[in-house]
């Protein structure tokens, strides 16, 4: 059996000493948010990054990109992405790692013989180098999707499908319209549809702007969809820019009710499903 | 570009049309297309291959998922030694319409994705290519 | 050989797509959907088809063609429960299934099945109670 590093000889016989002197090196840092992570967690988290070094170590690879290190990196991985979360910087996590060499190097010069202690610090080096990396690449990645997923969200909320009565829906449409955005909010509003059984769907794009050929064709496809499905639409609010766009691009609007307000919209919606709004008479006291 | 994975299924009767609409559905299923993507991808599918048994005789589907840079694809080829297409701007063109016909549905099959190939000439057989990107 | 089932409901026919069809179980389904019309004297036709996640041109063509036959029957077909990734990829193939009424689900489909019919013998009424015949 090959004859254990020195770093690993370190990290399995004096692990208790090695984490203290860590946790004064990393509290001593003028660098570390204190308000956003608390001591014990810190110490914590230490220990269980020391003991999946320690495991990874034993394996005998120093290949930080190979499976015996994979414990190691998801550790570091979930510690990256909460931080990420919590509103660290990226450097962080990397520095988390970084101030474990201080420490190290000091337990190494006390064991290990002059004429190799080059070589082994060069050695913790590297590989926390390369872990410290590690970390800033999955830090980049969690806030990636965290974009992301708020860019879906934002587009989600940003157009609600509201229930207007019994089997009425109603999409009101606010801000310039892309085609990706207009296409989620189709789909959305076809799902409400079927969600709500409702027979009416009112598109009111009074909160729209411009509208661009690629939109309005989306607009009469979600229309063509709806009526297929069953329920019919109606398209409010068309401002005259946009009615003038829509001739202009030769976009044809056929068999689409439009009105020129929601509340218009509204009042047909009713009656097409059999209501109609009548004002109580006054009551006298 | 590389191919990550391909397949085949043959295409000799109905009954390899429907096998042929799930294994394009699990395909779609595992690169996580949307859902409406998904539906997309097999009624186009399901038109091509039963072209390919109406039409050519029978013949096969490849199945191949493509990694082009950061997108990826699913690719479909309709393979078949028939016939072949003696005008291709015209099959493109068919519409369907409610007397049916010969329509191939060719031009609603190619609205369906992103990339359509059509090789095809009489007495020549019919390969037909279709990407749809996520 | 595998039939897709038709169950009676009253004057109607409740047809619920279940399965992915090949072409055969499709074209099976429109022969029995038109002896069964016949032989119950159905005056509509409900074709639910919520569990359906394809809906290509042949399967467009044959409920074009259900609806087209039972018409010339006397019965009024109405399908349902389309679901909205089906209806999207429909408009972008084109197809519009001229001749077929849509519904929500099959609860809507027999409300629109029933105000046909009622219209229907609304107006006999009227031409009968026509003095000049």
């Amino acid at each position: 059996m090959p004859e254990g590093s020195p770093l690993q000889t370190l990290l399995e016989q004096q692990q208790a000493r090695l984490l203290d002197d860590w946790m004064r090196e990393q509290l001593a840092s003028p660098n570390l948010r204190r308000d956003l992570i608390g001591d014990h967690e810190l110490r914590q988290q230490s220990a269980e990054f020391l003991g999946a070094l320690r495991d990874a170590m034993a394996s005998g690879s120093h290949s930080v990109d190979g499976p015996a290190w994979q414990p190691v990196r998801d550790l570091l991985g979930s510690f990256s992405r909460t931080r990420a979360l919590q509103g660290f910087r990226p450097s962080d996590t990397a520095r988390f790692v970084f101030s474990l060499k201080q420490p190290l190097f000091t337990l190494l010069r006390e064991t290990v013989p002059a004429e190799r202690l080059g070589e082994e610090t060069w050695e913790v080096s590297t590989v926390l180098d390369q872990l410290g990396l590690f970390t800033t690449e999955v830090f980049q990645k969690s806030r990636e999707e965290v974009i992301a997923r708020q860019q879906q969200e934002l587009m989600e909320l940003s157009t609600p499908v509201v229930k207007i009565w019994e089997g009425i829906v109603a999409v009101p449409l606010i801000g310039t319209l892309d085609s990706a955005r207009t296409q989620v909010v189709m789909e959305n509003l076809l799902s409400r549809i079927v969600e709500n059984g409702a027979s009416v769907a009112i598109i009111d794009i009074t909160g729209v702007p411009t509208v661009d050929t690629l939109v309005a064709q989306h607009l009469i496809k979600t229309v063509a969809a709806a009526r297929l499905m069953g329920a019919e639409c109606i398209i409010s609010g068309i401002r005259p820019q946009i009615a003038q766009t829509i001739v202009h691009l030769g976009v044809v609007l056929e068999n689409v009710t439009t009105k020129a307000s929601l509340a218009d919209a509204i009042m047909v919606a009713l009656r097409s499903t059999g209501y109609t709004v009548a004002r109580l008479s006054a009551v006298r006291s | 570009m590389q191919i990550r994975k391909g397949d085949q299924r043959p295409l000799r009767n109905e009954e390899d049309v429907v096998y042929a609409r799930q294994a394009v559905r699990s395909w779609a299923v595992e690169m996580a297309f949307s859902l409406v993507d998904q539906t997309k991808l097999v009624t186009a599918a399901s038109e091509l291959a039963r072209n390919t048994v109406v039409y050519g005789g029978g013949g096969v589907l490849h199945l191949e998922q493509l990694e082009d840079g950061a997108r990826r694809g699913l690719r479909l080829v309709f393979d078949d030694q028939g016939p072949g297409i003696a005008d291709i701007e015209r099959a493109l063109q068919d519409g369907y319409t409610s007397g049916g016909g010969l329509g191939l549905g060719l031009g609603g099959a190619r609205r369906l994705v992103n990339d359509f190939q059509i090789e095809s000439a009489p007495g020549q057989g019919t390969r037909i290519t279709v990407v749809k990107w996520k | 050989m595998e039939r897709i089932p038709i169950l009676k409901m009253g004057r109607f026919l409740l047809v619920t797509i279940q399965v992915d069809m090949h072409d055969r179980l499709a074209l099976q389904l429109q022969d029995d959907l038109t002896e069964r019309i016949v032989k119950d004297s159905a005056r509509g036709v409900l074709i639910d088809i919520s569990s359906l996640e394809i809906v290509d041109s042949f399967i467009g063509r044959v409920l074009g063609n259900i609806a087209a036959m039972s018409r010339v029957l006397d019965a009024e077909t109405v399908v349902t429960g389309m679901q909205p990734a089906v209806a999207i990829t429909l408009v972008e193939l084109g197809l519009s299934l001229p001749g077929v009424r849509t519904a929500l689900n099959v609860e809507r489909g027999m409300e629109l099945l029933q105000v046909s019919l009622d219209r229907e013998s609304l107006s006999t009424v009227e031409h009968d109670a026509d003095p000049q015949g």
